[in-house]
């Protein structure tokens, strides 16, 4: 119930006095309502849960994270060069 | 797909245990709080690559889980009314109320919709002025904002046959009832990385400080969670407590202030029952004075009443506290299953029964 899945902002227009915006999850495209983080921006990522964006991710601190496990990784190599 | 295949490496998360088995010299008793986070470790086998001395419970965190029966004695009520139409989250349409779920009800011919955004609602409510909406409304502090956003949403758009039934939950009341408890055993926590989002770790200091215990705001991929353990050991075995951020691509310590604004303009702080628990003070969201109105208890014209949980057996309660495993319970897969819950942790695919059931820790 608090799955929050990250998408990425491909559009964004005004509806009914509110930001939305057109996410794109790994090919499939869902209206999200932008209204809780008013800076996304076209190309950001987002944290959507039931239809809301709760938080802009953060791309430094998910690279920071990652880099910690960088040795580990099979799948980084390429990942990492964002 | 990028945020997320990267953070589900099972050679790295192998060599986070691995540093974790290297670091755990003495018994640790770690809980998580959400059921999503039990979810993920069930499902990516943490627990079982986890060293016999670090033990993981599972929490309350799973809101379909925990909102009491007459809760949903009262969404069916309602939704019988030929003059009503109720919506809700999909998740919420096979949870059982004392007789029946939403979902046997509509069978029945009860009027009840799922919902996947509750902004869908509005249009709906707008465009049929002859019927009463009611949004049945529920969840953490994740969904808190979104609940409290179709609730401003309504009133700017002067709807007058929308209505809400509202059952939120609060994560940290709950935590600091859990080490209230003489007999909690919990040392460390890990705590739910979307309701951190929002909320973000101010109210977590000061439990941490009071209980002496580390708390670690994580997110939900494996990767994070083994991260998030390995945080909580490492303060544990250095003795140190505080709150830190495992999650920091989405949380930020003052949370999302905007979403707060929303939640503090619709709702104020309340007590609230857990469907298995019992009633936390100060842990839930209720309307305040100005949106009472909305309120759709007031369209009953029958009062329902407060039922008990009291299923002979069910150690429910001991679950939800971390102080018992699901499989310690002996109804567990053989009276008590998904199909037949009889407590709240089975009614939800994210409570830790049903979670334990689904990955099939019943075989060992
Ligand atoms: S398995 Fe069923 S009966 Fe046992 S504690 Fe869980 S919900 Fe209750």
């Amino acid at each position: 119930m608090c799955l929050g899945i990250p998408g990425k902002i491909i559009e964004i227009y005004e509806k009914n006095n509110s930001k939305f915006g057109k996410v794109d999850f790994s090919g499939i495209k869902r209206e999200v309502c932008l209204d809780l983080t008013p800076d996304a921006k076209v190309g950001d990522y987002v944290i959507v849960h039931v239809g809301f964006s709760i938080s802009i991710l953060d791309e430094k601190e998910a690279i920071e994270t990652l880099k910690t496990y960088k040795e580990y990784m099979d799948s980084l190599e390429d990942e990492i060069s964002l | 797909m990028k945020y997320l295949s990267e953070f589900r490496d099972p050679t790295a998360v192998e060599k986070v245990i691995e540093k974790i088995k290297d670091i755990s010299r003495k018994e640790y008793t770690i809980m998580e709080i959400c059921g999503s986070q039990t979810h993920s470790i069930l499902n990516s086998g943490i627990d079982a690559l986890l060293p016999e001395n670090v033990v993981l419970v599972h929490g309350p965190g799973c809101p379909v889980c925990v909102t009491p029966k007459e809760m949903i004695d009262t969404a069916i009520e309602l939704a019988k009314m030929k003059e009503n139409i109720l919506f809700t989250y999909g998740d919420m349409l096979r949870v059982p109320g004392s007789k029946e779920s939403l979902f046997q009800a509509r069978g029945g011919g009860a009027n009840i919709k799922m919902v996947y955004s509750p902004f869908d609602i509005l249009d709906f409510a707008k465009n049929n002025p002859d019927k009463n909406v009611i949004f049945f409304g529920i969840g953490f502090e994740t969904t808190t904002p979104a609940n409290a956003m179709t609730i401003l949403k309504a009133r700017e758009m002067n709807l007058k046959n929308f209505y809400v039934l509202i059952a939120q939950f609060r994560v940290p009341p709950a935590i600091s009832a859990i080490l209230n408890d003489p007999f909690n055993k919990v040392q460390g926590f890990l705590a739910p990385g979307h309701v951190c989002t929002v909320m973000g770790t101010e109210e977590y200091i000061p439990i941490a400080e009071k209980y002496k215990v580390p708390i670690v705001v994580t997110g939900f991929e494996p990767l994070d969670l083994a991260e998030g353990i390995y945080m909580v050991i490492e303060s544990l075995s250095n003795g140190e407590h505080g709150v830190k951020i495992q999650y920091k691509r989405s949380v930020r310590p003052e949370g999302n202030l905007k979403a707060k604004e929303i939640i503090n303009k619709v709702f104020k702080i309340g007590n609230q029952k857990w469907r298995g628990i019992g009633e936390i003070p100060e842990s839930g969201w209720v309307l305040k004075e100005e949106f009472e109105d909305m309120d759709a208890r007031k369209l009953l014209n029958k009062k329902i009443e407060e039922i008990e949980e009291t299923k002979e057996g069910c150690i429910a309660a001991l679950i939800l506290q971390g102080k018992k495993k699901p499989n310690d319970c002996e109804l567990f897969a053989k009276t008590c299953t998904p199909l037949n819950p009889l407590g709240a942790p089975m009614v939800s695919s994210e409570g830790a029964c049903a979670a334990y059931y689904k990955y099939k820790k019943y075989e060992n």
